[in-house]
C-alpha cells in the first residue's frame, strides 16, 4: 500500500537528528512534510491536517524537543501525542436511561454498516447486561431492509418490531417505543435508512423520529473506509440531529482509517465502537490510541525508534 | 462535442478566476484535488507537470493557462491511450455474462438492479443469479429488485455455495436463451483472503462453463472511499481481473478522485456512476464531466453558477 512509505520516509529524517544530537527548524519541516503527507495518505481531512501539523510544528521546535537528549524520538512523541489526544478518550459506554426504555437510533449514510451493527449492538448488551432489546425496523426504502433486520433478530433469537414498509418511519419508532415500553424492554434499537447528509427531505424524517422517541443515544454510523467526504457527512448529520456519538465499522479491512481523525475533530463526539467483521460479535470498543498507531503506520515507526 | 465545448468553457471560468497562475492559483487547486480524493502523489504529480509547464511555455497569464490544464486534466485520467472504451463488451448472438464484485456495501446489489433495468429497456432478455448467499436478506433484496424490473432471479437458500448458485444461473440464462446474465456476489474486505479465493472460484466456475465468460468484472467502489479504494482495485483484480469500474454513490457530495489513481496506475477505466437509489439512477461514465466535477468547488462561489 501507498502508507507503507512513512516509517521509510521518516527514517532518514530520523537518522539525521540521531547523528546530530540536536533538531533544527529545517528537521521539524521534513519531518512535519512526512507527517502531512502520511496523514493525507490515511485520509484525513486536508483541513484537519493543516492545524494539526501546526499544532505539531509549534511544539516540535518548543523547549521539551530541544532540551531533550533524544530530540528525534521527542519529536516522533509529539506527533503521537497530538494524534491520540485528538481522536479523545475511551468513551465506550452506552448512556442509559433512567426511565426505561433506552433508546438508540442508528443513522447514517447508505451502506455503512448500520443494519448489521443494529445487530451488533443488541447482541453486546445482552452479553454485557443481559438485557434483550427491541430492534425497530425504520428503514422502509431499501428493498428488504425489513426482511435483513429480522434474519439477524432470529439469528440472535430477539423480537424486531415492524410494520411494513407501508407506514411512516416516524410512526413505526413511535409504536416500536410504546412497545418496549409495555414490554418493560429495557434497550430499543432503532435501525434506520442509509440516507445522503445533503437529502433534506430525509434528513427532517430523522429530526422528526428524534422529536418522537427522544433517542438517549444517536449513533452515527461510519464506514472507516471513507475519504475526504467524512468531515462533511459527520458535520452534516451532527448539525442536524446533535448525535450523541459515532461507531466505525469495517475495521478489519486494512484501510488506515484516517476519517475517524477528521470525525472526531469536527464534531467532537466520541467514537464508541469499532465494527471488526460481518459476524454479530465482532464489535469492539474504540481506542483512541490503537487508531492513531494505525493512522500513522506507527507500530513500523516505533519499532523503528527502538531500533535507532 | 457539447460536453467538450462546456468542459473547456468551464475551464475559462475557473481560469478566469485567478488573474495570475501564482502559487494561490495552485495551492487552491491542490487542495481542491486532494479533497476530492484524488490522492497526495497524484495531485503532486499533476502540479509539478502543470508547474513546469508554465515554466516551459513561459505562461504568465491565466488566459493562456486554460489550454494546458484542460489537457492535462483530462490527461490525468485519459494517460497515455487517446481512447477508452466505456462501453460493455456485449456478445451480439451469445449470452453476455457480467459479475459484479466489491466490499461490503458499496452498491453491488443495486448496481445490478439498476443494470438490468437498463439492459431491459434496450430490449435485451436479462437474467440475475443471487450469488450472495452469505449477507442477511441479500437474496431477497435481489429478488425484490427483481420484481421492481420485472427480472428473472436464480437463487438458491442463504448459506449454499455462490458458486453453485452462479452455475445455476448460467444454466438457466442458456435454456431461456437470456442476452445478459448480472451476477452478484457477497461483498468481501479486500484482506480477507479465503473469501477472495472463494470469488476466484466462482469466476472459474463461470470461465468453464462459457468459454470467453465472464465478459466484464465489474468492481463496484464507493465514491465516499478514501485511499482504501485503490488496495480493492488491485486485490480484486488479481483475483477476478476487473475491466471495469462502476463508481457509485456519486450523487452526494464526495467526488469519487481515487479513480484517477486507479485509472493511471492500473488502466481499469470506469464504466458506469451510480447517482441514486432509483432503477434510473445509473449511468455511462463521462471522463469530462466527472473531471470538471472534481474542482467544481473553487468555481462554487461564481455566480453563475
Ligand atoms: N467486514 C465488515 N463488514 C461489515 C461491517 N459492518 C457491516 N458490514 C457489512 O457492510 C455491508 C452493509 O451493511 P449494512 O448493515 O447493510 O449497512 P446499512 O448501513 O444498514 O446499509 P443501508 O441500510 O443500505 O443504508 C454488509 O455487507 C455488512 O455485512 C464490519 O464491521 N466489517
Ligand atoms: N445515494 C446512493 N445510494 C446508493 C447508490 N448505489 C447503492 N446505494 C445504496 O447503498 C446501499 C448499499 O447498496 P447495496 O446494493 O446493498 O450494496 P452491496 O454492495 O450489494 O452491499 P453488500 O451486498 O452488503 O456488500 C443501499 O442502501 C443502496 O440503496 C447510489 O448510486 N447512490
Ligand atoms: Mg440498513
Ligand atoms: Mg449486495
Amino acid at each position: 500500500m501507498a502508507f507503507e512509505g512513512l516509517a521509510d520516509r521518516l527514517q532518514n529524517t530520523i537518522q539525521k537528528i540521531k547523528g546530530k544530537g540536536k533538531v533544527t527548524e529545517q528537521d521539524v519541516k521534513e519531518m512535519t512534510r512526512e507527517v502531512r503527507l502520511a496523514l493525507l495518505e490515511a485520509d484525513v481531512n486536508f483541513k484537519v491536517v493543516k492545524d494539526f501539523v501546526k499544532k505539531v510544528k509549534e511544539r516540535a521546535v518548543g523547549q521539551e524537543v530541544m532540551d531533550s537528549l533524544t530530540p528525534g524520538q521527542q519529536v516522533i512523541k509529539v506527533v503521537k501525542e497530538e494524534l491520540t489526544a485528538l481522536m479523545g478518550g475511551d468513551q465506550s459506554k452506552i448512556a442509559v436511561s433512567d426511565r426505561p426504555p433506552t433508546v438508540i437510533m442508528m443513522v447514517g449514510l447508505q451502506g455503512a454498516g448500520k443494519t448489521t451493527t443494529t445487530g451488533k449492538l443488541a447482541n453486546l448488551l445482552r452479553k454485557k447486561h443481559n438485557r434483550k432489546p427491541l430492534l425497530v425496523a425504520a428503514d422502509i426504502y431499501r428493498p428488504a431492509a425489513i426482511n435483513q433486520l429480522e434474519t439477524l433478530g432470529k439469528q440472535l433469537s430477539m423480537p424486531v418490531f415492524s410494520m411494513g414498509t407501508e407506514v411512516n418511519p416516524v410512526d413505526i419508532a413511535k409504536k416500536g417505543v410504546e412497545q418496549a415500553k409495555e414490554n418493560h424492554d429495557e434497550y430499543v434499537i432503532i435501525d434506520t435508512a442509509g440516507r445522503l447528509h445533503v437529502d433534506t427531505d430525509l434528513m427532517d424524517e430523522l429530526a422528526q423520529i428524534k422529536d418522537a422517541v427522544k433517542p438517549d443515544e444517536i449513533f452515527l454510523v461510519v464506514d472507516s473506509m471513507t475519504g475526504q467526504d467524512a468531515v462533511n457527512v459527520a458535520e452534516n448529520f451532527n448539525d442536524q440531529l446533535d448525535i450523541s456519538g459515532v461507531i466505525l465499522t469495517k475495521l478489519d479491512g486494512d484501510t488506515r482509517g484516517g476519517a475517524a481523525l477528521s470525525i472526531k475533530a469536527v464534531t467532537d463526539k466520541p467514537i464508541k465502537f469499532a465494527g471488526t467483521g460481518e459476524k454479530l460479535d465482532e464489535i469492539e470498543a474504540f481506542h483512541p490510541e490503537r487508531m492513531a498507531s494505525r493512522i500513522l503506520g506507527m507500530g513500523d515507526v516505533l519499532s523503528l525508534i527502538e531500533k535507532a | 462535442s457539447k460536453t467538450r465545448q462546456s468542459f473547456s468553457s468551464r475551464i475559462n471560468d475557473l481560469v478566469a478566476r485567478y488573474r495570475t497562475v501564482d502559487e494561490d492559483f495552485f495551492e487552491d487547486l491542490e487542495e481542491v484535488l486532494i479533497s476530492a480524493d484524488v490522492g497526495v502523489n497524484t495531485v503532486m504529480d499533476l502540479i509539478d507537470e502543470l508547474k513546469m509547464e508554465v515554466k516551459r511555455q513561459n505562461i504568465k497569464d491565466t488566459s493562456e493557462m486554460k489550454d494546458v490544464i484542460s489537457e492535462k486534466l483530462v490527461d490525468i485520467y485519459y494517460g497515455d491511450d487517446a481512447v477508452t472504451s466505456s462501453s460493455i463488451n456485449f456478445q451480439s448472438d451469445d449470452l453476455t455474462i457480467i459479475l459484479f464484485v466489491g466490499v461490503n456495501g458499496v452498491g453491488k446489489t443495486t448496481t445490478i438492479g439498476k443494470l438490468a433495468y437498463q439492459l431491459k429497456q434496450s430490449g435485451k432478455h436479462v437474467v440475475m443469479a443471487a450469488g450472495d448467499t452469505f449477507r442477511a436478506g441479500a437474496i431477497e433484496q435481489l429478488e425484490e429488485w427483481g420484481k421492481r424490473v420485472d427480472v428473472e432471479v436464480v437463487k438458491q437458500s442463504a448459506g449454499s455455495d455462490p458458486a453453485a448458485v452462479i452455475y445455476d444461473g448460467i444454466r438457466a440464462a442458456k435454456s431461456r436463451k437470456a442476452d445478459v446474465l448480472l451476477c452478484d456476489t457477497a461483498g468481501r474486505l479486500q484482506n480477507k483472503v479465503n473469501l477472495m479465493n472463494e470469488l476466484s472460484k466462482v469466476k472459474r466456475v463461470i470461465e468453464r462453463e462459457v468459454p470467453g465468460a465472464p465478459h466484464e468484472v465489474l468492481l463496484v467502489l464507493d465514491a465516499t472511499t478514501g485511499q482504501n479504494a485503490m488496495s480493492q482495485a488491485k486485490t480484486f483484480s488479481e483475483a477476478t481481473d476487473v475491466s471495469g469500474i462502476v463508481l457509485s454513490k456519486l450523487d452526494g457530495t464526495a467526488k469519487g478522485g481515487i479513480v484517477l489513481a486507479i485509472r493511471n496506475e492500473l488502466q481499469i477505466p470506469v464504466k458506469f456512476v451510480g447517482l441514486g437509489e432509483k432503477v434510473t439512477d445509473l449511468e455511462t461514465f463521462d471522463a469530462q464531466a466527472f473531471v470538471y466535477g472534481l474542482f467544481a468547488d473553487m468555481l462554487q462561489d461564481d455566480p453563475e453558477e
